[in-house]
C-alpha cells in the first residue's frame, strides 16, 4: 500500500481517526484516538490481552507482535498508521484448541514461570526463526556473506529483545532450538 | 500525551510543505524514539506526518559502485542487505549492534540519524535540561553523567549522540539526501549533526522541515576490510558505553589509507580525523593505535564520572584496528 490521497485514513482536523487492518486473519475497523497504540488498541479495544504491556517504552518485549509478518513492539507503534496491514498476535498462532509446535515446546521445556513475558517471546520467536529462514544475520555471526548456523549464541543475541523477569531463558533457548531443529 | 492530527502525505513535496506550514508538525517513521519521547511528554507534536509509505524504501547499487539507502530501509533490512554484509561489514555490524530484532524490523535509515540523546535528564520533563528547554538550565553538567560526553562539550549540555549508525556512516563519508523546504540538498554525514555550544536545542545542520530522503555510500574498497567495536553494560540490547567504526586499509604493513569514527563521546558521532593522520603512512602496530588515539583524545574533557571513556576508547581503537591488521575482526 503506496500513500496517496485514496490511502488516508484520516482528515487532518481530527485527533481520531478510522483504520481498518487485519487482526488475526480478520478485518478490524476501529475509531481511534490517534494516541493509541497498537498494544492498547489490541488490549483495550479487541479484546486480545495476550500481548502484555510491561514497560510501554520498547525495552522489554512483552507487546511483540507479528506485523506484516516481522516481529515489532506494539507499544511504540501508534493503530492509526496500520491501514491495510496485518497483524498476528499470539491468539494467532496456532487455533484456538491447538498449540503451534513453538508453543508446545515452551510447555515441554517449561520454558516460563510467572508466564508474562510469554506471549512475547513466542512472538519473537517466530518472528525471528523467520529471519534466520530468509538468511539474517545477527551480531554474534562470524561471518556476514554466509548464513548462520542457529547455535544458542545466536538464540540468545536475538532474543535480546526480550526481558524475562523469572529468568527462565535456560528452558526459552532450549525451547527455541528445538522448534528450530524440528523444522 | 498531548492530542495530535495525523497525516499520510503523497509525496515528499507535500510532506515538506506541510511541516514547513505546522509549526508542531513532526514526521513519523519508525516511531521507535519519538513515540516513546511523546509518551513521556519530551516532544509534543500536534500533527504526525507518516513517512513510512512514501516510495523510500529501496537500496540501490550506484553505477560508479557505492550504495543509496532510502530514508525508510528499515534497520533490519538494511543489516541484512548482501551488498552492504559484503561491501561494508562496519555498516551491517553497527545496525546489528544496536536495540533488539522487533526494534530494527521498525527503526528507519533517517529516524536513526534524528534520534534524541538518551540523557536521562533530557527524558525526564521535572529536571532542567537546556536541550528540552533553552534556559532551564544542564541538570547532568553536575549531575550523574557517567554515559555523557568528554569531548566537544558545552556549559550548556554535555549529551551524547546515541545512533551506532551514524557512527558507522561517518567513517564511511556517507552523504545525507534531504529535502528542504528550499529544495534538495546533499549534507555530508560529518556535517549533519551539530556541536552543542550555545545552542543544544539545536541538534542538526538541517532547514526546519527537513526531510531526509536517502543516505548515500561511496565506492570504498577499503571498506571490504572494515569493524564495528561496541562496549556496552550487558551483552546485548544496550547502548553504547563506547564505540569505534573503523576502515584499514594496509600495503604491506604500511597504513595506505584508515577511516575512523567514535560512539559516545561526544553530541555527534566523532570524526577521528587527528588520529587517522597520525596512522596514514605509517607502518601498523598496536603501540602507533595507541598514539593515534590519544592525539584523537589529547583536548578531551572528562566530567565527573566518565573519565573511564578515555582509557575505553583507546583500548577499543588498538582492539578493532590490531584485528583488522590481522585479518581476524571479532563481531
Ligand atoms: C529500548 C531501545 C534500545 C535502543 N538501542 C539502540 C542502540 O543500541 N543503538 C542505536 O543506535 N539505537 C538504539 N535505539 C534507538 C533506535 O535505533 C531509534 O529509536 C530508531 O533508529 C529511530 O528510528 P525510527 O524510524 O523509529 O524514528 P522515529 O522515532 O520515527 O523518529 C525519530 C526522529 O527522527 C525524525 N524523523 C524520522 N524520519 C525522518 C526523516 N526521513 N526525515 C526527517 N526527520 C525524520 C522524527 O521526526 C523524530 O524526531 C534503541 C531504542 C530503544 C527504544
Ligand atoms: S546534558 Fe544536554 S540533554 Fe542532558 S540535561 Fe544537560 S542540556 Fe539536557
Ligand atoms: S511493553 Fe512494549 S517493550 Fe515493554
Ligand atoms: S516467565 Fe515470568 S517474566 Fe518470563
Amino acid at each position: 500500500m503506496r500513500g496517496g490521497p485514496e490511502s488516508e485514513t484520516t482528515t487532518d482536523e481530527r485527533h481520531s481517526s478510522q483504520v481498518a487492518f487485519d487482526v488475526n486473519d480478520a478485518r478490524r475497523e476501529l475509531t481511534l484516538d490517534n494516541r493509541t497504540t497498537l498494544l492498547d488498541a489490541l488490549r483495550e479495544r479487541l479484546g486480545l490481552t495476550g500481548a502484555k504491556k510491561g514497560c510501554d517504552h520498547g525495552q522489554c518485549g512483552s507487546c511483540t507482535v507479528l506485523l506484516d509478518g516481522s516481529r515489532v513492539k506494539s507499544c511504540l507503534v501508534f493503530a492509526v498508521t496500520l491501514d491495510g496491514r496485518s497483524v498476528v498476535t499470539v491468539e494467532g498462532l496456532a487455533g484456538p484448541d491447538e498449540l503451534s509446535p513453538l508453543q508446545a515446546a515452551f510447555v515441554a521445556h517449561d520454558a516460563f514461570q510467572c508466564g508474562y513475558c510469554t506471549p512475547g517471546q513466542l512472538c519473537s520467536a517466530r518472528g525471528m526463526l523467520d529471519e534466520v529462514t530468509r538468511g539474517w544475520p545477527s551480531a554474534v555471526t562470524d561471518d556476514l556473506t554466509t548464513p548462520a548456523e542457529l547455535t544458542d549464541a545466536e538464540i540468545r543475541e536475538r532474543m535480546a529483545g526480550n526481558l524475562c523477569r523469572c529468568a527462565a531463558y535456560p528452558h526459552i533457548v532450549a525451547a527455541i532450538r528445538e522448534t528450530a531443529t524440528a523444522r | 500525551m498531548r492530542p495530535f492530527r495525523y497525516h499520510r502525505p503523497a509525496g515528499v513535496a507535500e510532506a515538506v510543505a506541510v511541516l514547513a506550514a505546522e509549526p508542531q508538525a513532526a514526521y513519523l517513521a519508525g516511531g521507535t524514539n519519538l513515540v516513546d519521547l511523546m509518551k513521556l511528554g519530551v516532544q509534543r507534536p500536534d500533527l504526525l506526518v507518516d513517512v513510512t509509505r512514501l516510495p523510500l524504501d529501496a537500496v540501490e547499487e550506484l553505477p560508479g559502485g557505492g550504495l543509496r539507502i532510502g530514508a525508510t530501509v528499515r534497520n533490519s533490512d538494511l543489516a541484512a542487505h548482501p551488498v552492504v554484509r559484503r561491501d561494508y561489514p562496519v555498516l551491517a555490524r553497527a545496525l546489528l549492534a544496536a536495540a533488539s530484532g522487533q526494534l530494527r524490523n521498525l527503526a528507519t535509515t533517517g529516524g536513526n540519524l534524528l534520534q534524541r540523546t538518551r540523557c536521562v535528564y533530557f527524558q525526564d520533563t521535572g529536571k532542567a535540561c537546556n536541550k528540552r528547554e533553552p534556559g532551564s538550565g544542564c541538570a547532568a553538567r553536575h549531575g550523574q553523567n557517567r554515559d555523557l560526553a568528554v569531548l566537544d562539550w558545552s556549559d550548556l549540555c554535555v549529551a551524547t549522540h546515541p545512533s551506532d549508525l551514524a557512527v558507522a556512516l561517518a567513517a564511511l563519508d556517507a552523504v545525507v539526501e534531504v529535502h528542504e523546504p528550499d529544495g534538495p540538498r546533499d549534507v555530508p554525514l560529518a556535517a549533519l549533526h551539530r556541536s552543542p555550544g550555545e545552542h543544544p536545542e539545536r541538534e542538526t545542520t538541517l532547514a526546519r522541515g527537513a526531510l531526509i530522503t536517502a543516505v548515500r555510500l561511496p565506492h570504498l574498497p577499503a571498506a571490504r576490510r572494515s569493524a564495528y567495536l561496541k562496549v556496552r553494560d550487558r551483552a546485548s540490547f544496550a547502548f553504547a558505553v563506547g564505540s569505534v567504526a573503523a576502515v584499514l586499509d594496509l600495503d604491506g604493513d604500511v597504513v595506505r589509507d584508515v577511516r575512523l569514527a567514535y560512539g559516545a563521546v561526544a553530541h555527534r558521532p566523532w570524526r577521528a580525523y587527528r588520529a587517522e593522520e597520525e596512522l596514514r603512512g605509517r607502518p601498523f602496530s598496536p603501540q602507533l593505535a595507541a598514539r593515534a588515539a590519544d592525539a584523537e583524545l589529547a583536548e578531551a574533557r572528562p566530567l565527573r564520572h566518565n573519565g573511564f571513556k578515555l582509557p575505553l576508547t583507546r583500548a577499543i581503537t588498538v582492539r578493532a584496528l590490531t584485528e583488522l591488521a590481522e585479518g581476524t575482526p571479532a563481531p
